[in-house]
């Protein structure tokens, strides 16, 4: 017998997603993701002052903070052909780097962990044997029985008060469950570990950003935080030092708990390399410029397309192919719902025609999602690190190649398991530990320029609007810690004349597009098997193996030049 | 060594570091905890012990919900140091639900938050992150199908106290910014009259938050407010008043462009658009992150985050502040703060200081009025 089930909210994730799910014969027969709630920054953006716009953009979101930033001042720079300077190049490689190791971080143990480890399994964990395991997989200094027997007690003093907070009424003891309980144990330590690691190593976007969340030192032609070695209101040796230091801590943390935990968790749960592929096409903008030439080449993760799971075909990525669906969204197109619009050809009007909240179901067969669906070449794409990874495995890239290989030769799987919800969950360990090492060189880098001199992080030479163009338009990619990230925007008259983002988890939550065809979330599900469709642990598996991020895929965009009305409210 | 030899002035009873101890919690960083929220409460040392016994009673039940955010306040939660995200939740406050952190989904999530409204009734403290959009019939934005209007009213009914975290909550925010497409409101607008404490901010400053929930388990009321309903605590006070920049405005130092000579040796960002004379805060003295910087000490201007309808009156960003109304608010505030100064010079018999103290912003007004 066939049954409905919704799935709102879907927590440890960002914003506002509902699952909807069909269950048949223990599985999902067929799937819809919904996002429920709506801002309009986009909308919000025209007619101010393009330089303005990466402050706005940021509150996109605020976990994956920077990253909107960083894409809106790559179009601000690409339609005023602005060129930044060597520092500041460096220095957005390591924000948005260390954006990348901190977030998977934060992702794996504090999002997704609890889909795997059973924290109440964890009580009855042999210290002693904890500390075995933890020995013998890695090199950690904490991993002794005492420290293991003092966070179980920390745990058991907490449930003992009868007042579970954030973990009351969860799935402890679901079936799905298979760590043993020493695992769980290390597990959950770690999760209070990397809970005090997070803070301290995002304090490198403090320094160079003046704080997290929202860092304010980004720049259309640069950054704002000064580089001289003999000033102490600017980066100097003393700064840098401190960087290197939490970079540091932050690699070793990946080395050593991240990854030895991800492969020990990983290898209980083999099962799940089966589950979740979803739609199969990847795509990759690439990122991390090694030089200041803007050329795709120069990008350390490359740029490209994998279609249908061919890792023989590389194909590469022509941005007028992006077009955006609304037939299944909450919007209307002036000229149909059906057709596809470039976005800088986008159109806004919100048309919510859903049910009248409160509501137990969503009419699934017309619109019933705030997030659009993005089509490239007309078909629906996955991003995230796994595209990231994939991409750069074929592409050639060595250190990529080097740990994937190392990461299948441990689990004994091969390639293909990379398409799944284990898969999308490994290959983001994968990015972390590339990015955590690489970070290392472009501080290196940087310190190197600063020996010689060299201490410009902006170019001023587009800064007054006088200097720009009547009319200019431009994007910016980002590969952000959830995958490819586009803005889009059109400047006329020194003022934004419309705004577009088309964001990672747009691409992997929109709904249907007029061809029936499903998105990535709604495809990964089909097929998941349901142990207790009341407990809906193993949808939370393959949804948070995307790490979803809604309050950054719901925005909106407006082609008409509808003139703002300011409200000056002094 | 025996503590007893030492006599201190201020002392936290030893049961209540021996129960914090068996939580795991060493009495150092306990006492480093309670110093530090005093300090933040800006109360005098005598209330440390009334601090620690207020950590040391059951666990105050929090709910935090999300609407309009961008979850950038829970995330500036987890960035908390004095105490830290894991002690607050483990060990100060029972979070019966937070979207960011729970376990739970759907609608054993939903159950959660419902059986602690019940249970809790009047007693437990809401958090609100993010606007409330009344657009739509409620549909902008819904959680379990019900609409946030919804959802919120009956939260903050029944709350003890509400605390809105970051500027959406509090003032509405990025998505009320103009033109508003989906109506969005602050708390305040939503439920007028209810016990409400604002910590704007974009996002808030996690020690702020920390700070006021302490206060109220201390206290067990909320902390006194300005007329925008902010602690005075943590926004009494003007970042240009605390600005470690200052004498650099007084003395008439600016930097003129951004990477300039002026700018990395840390000069006023004045010019370069900063919005510290129109923004309350305590960004100068608590700082992020652990203390580690802020915007102006990282060399960017004040976006003057923390003000209602900042979005709106407080840009373009980089345009410095024109003699508008809120310069002449600016400035006559200045006069006020120039009398006290001048008095206390006068006292020392040295005017020569407060007139070089107005030296550099007269010049820049008289700049002002030439350009404009």
């Amino acid at each position: 017998m066939s049954k409905r089930i919704a799935v709102d909210p879907i927590t440890r994730i960002e914003g506002h997603l509902r699952i909807e799910a069909q269950i048949e014969g223990g599985k999902i027969t067929n799937a819809w993701s919904s996002s429920t709630a709506f801002r309009g920054i986009e909308a919000i953006l025209k007619g101010r002052d393009p330089r303005d716009a990466h402050h706005f953009t940021q509150r996109f979101c605020g976990v994956c903070t920077t990253v909107h930033s960083m894409a809106s001042i790559r179009a601000v720079e690409d339609a005023l052909k602005i060129q930044i300077p060597d520092n500041a190049r460096l220095i957005r490689n390591l924000i948005m780097g260390i954006q990348n190791v901190q977030d998977h971080v934060i992702h794996f143990y504090h999002l997704h962990a609890l889909d795997w480890v059973d924290i109440v399994s964890a009580l009855s964990a042999d210290p002693a044997k904890t500390s075995q395991l933890a020995q013998s997989i890695s090199d950690w200094p904490k991993s002794s029985t005492t420290y293991f027997k003092a966070v179980q007690g920390r745990i058991q003093a907490f449930v003992n008060t009868g007042r579970l907070g954030p973990f009351q009424n969860a799935y402890w003891g679901h079936s799905a469950y298979r760590l043993p309980a020493e695992a769980n144990l290390m597990a959950v330590a770690h999760y209070l570990e990397a809970l005090e690691w997070q803070k301290e190593v995002i304090k490198i976007h403090a320094i160079l950003g003046s704080k997290n969340p929202h860092p304010q030192t980004f720049l259309v032609g640069g950054m704002a935080i000064p580089v001289d070695p003999d000033s102490q209101n600017a980066l100097n040796a003393d700064k840098i030092a401190y960087i290197g230091k939490l970079l540091k801590q932050a690699r070793l943390f990946v080395e050593q708990v991240y990854i030895p935990d991800l492969l020990a968790v990983a290898s209980f749960y083999k099962d799940w390399a089966a589950i979740g592929g979803g739609v199969g096409n990847y795509l990759s903008y690439g990122d991390f410029p090694m030089d200041n030439s803007g050329s795709v080449s120069s990008l350390y993760f490359p740029r490209g397309i994998i279609m249908g799971k061919d890792l023989a075909n590389l194909m590469t990525v022509d941005e007028s192919k992006i077009t955006e669906y609304v037939t299944n969204s909450w919007y209307s197109y002036a000229g149909g719902d059906n057709k596809g619009l470039h976005p800088y050809d986008g159109e806004t009007t919100p048309n919510y025609n859903g049910p009248k909240p409160p509501y137990e179901f969503l009419d699934t067969n017309g619109k019933y999602s705030w997030v659009k669906s993005p089509r490239y070449n007309d078909q629906p794409m996955e991003v995230g690190p796994l595209a990231r990874i994939l991409v750069a495995y074929v592409g050639g890239n060595p250190d990529v190649k080097g740990v994937v290989d190392f990461v299948l030769g441990k689990l004994g799987v091969g390639a293909g398991a990379l398409f799944s919800t284990l898969g999308r969950t490994a290959a983001r360990g994968v990015d972390a530990l590339i990015m955590a090492r690489k970070n290392e060189v472009w501080l290196q880098q940087l310190a190197d320029n600063m020996g010689r001199g060299i201490y410009e992080t902006f170019n001023k030479e587009k800064w007054d609007p006088a200097t720009w163009p009547k009319e200019a338009r431009g994007f910016g990619f980002h590969e952000a810690p959830r995958g490819a990230l586009g803005h889009w925007i059109r400047i006329e008259n020194q003022k934004i004349a419309n705004y577009q983002a088309v964001v990672p988890s747009t691409w992997n939550a929109g709904p249907r597009d007029p061809k029936g065809q499903l998105g990535p979330y709604e495809s990964a599900l089909v097929g998941t098997p349901i142990a207790d469709e009341q407990k809906p642990l193993e949808i939370l598996r393959t949804i948070h193996s995307f790490d979803p991020c809604l309050a950054c895929a719901v925005h909106v965009l407006d082609g008409q030049g509808t003139e703002i009305i300011r409200i000056k409210a002094l | 060594m025996n503590s007893e030899q030492i006599p201190e002035p201020i002392s936290i009873p030893e049961e209540i570091l021996q129960k914090w101890e068996a939580k795991g919690v060493s009495r150092r960083d306990f006492m480093k905890f309670c110093t530090a929220v005093t300090a933040t409460l800006a109360l005098p040392v005598s209330f440390i012990p009334q601090v620690a016994a207020a950590m040391d009673d059951q666990r105050l039940p929090v709910i935090w919900v999300e609407y309009q955010s961008c979850s950038g306040d829970s995330e500036a939660f987890l960035r908390a140091n004095q105490p830290t995200a894991a002690e607050i939740i483990l060990d100060v406050i029972s979070l019966e639900y937070a979207e960011v952190v729970m376990a739970a989904a759907g609608h054993q999530a939903e159950q959660a938050k419902w059986a602690a409204m019940e249970k809790y009734k009047g007693k437990y403290l809401l958090i609100v992150e993010g606007s409330i959009p009344t657009g739509a019939g409620g549909a902008y934005c819904t959680v379990g199908g019900e609409s946030a209007v919804d959802s919120a009213k009956k939260l903050i009914q029944n709350a003890a106290a509400t605390i809105t975290v970051g500027t959406c909550a509090s003032f509405g925010g990025i998505p009320a910014a103009a033109p508003n497409p989906t109506g969005a409101v602050s708390v305040r607008e939503l439920v007028p009259g209810a016990a409400i404490v604002n910590l704007p901010g974009c996002p808030v400053n996690a020690e702020n938050l920390t700070a006021t929930i302490v206060h109220f388990l201390t206290f067990g009321k909320l902390p006194a407010v300005d007329a925008l309903g902010r602690p005075k605590f943590a926004y009494g006070k003007r970042i240009h008043d605390n600005c470690e920049r200052r004498a650099h405005f007084d003395a008439g130092q600016y930097a003129e462009d951004f990477g300039d000579a002026a700018q990395r040796q840390g000069h006023c960002l004045y010019k370069l658009g900063c919005k510290g004379p129109e923004t309350f805060h305590n960004c100068p003295t608590i700082r992020y992150n652990e203390g580690t910087s802020w915007p102006i000490m990282a060399g960017h201007g004040c976006i003057g985050c923390s003000e209602p309808g900042f979005w709106d009156t407080m840009t373009p960003f980089y345009r410095r502040l024109p003699q508008v109304p809120g310069f002449g608010i600016e400035a006559t505030a200045d006069k006020i703060g120039l009398g006290l100064v001048a008095a206390t010079a006068a006292a020392f018999a040295a005017h020569g200081i407060a007139s070089a103290c107005r030296k550099g912003d007269a010049m820049e007004s008289d700049k002002l009025k030439r350009e404009e």
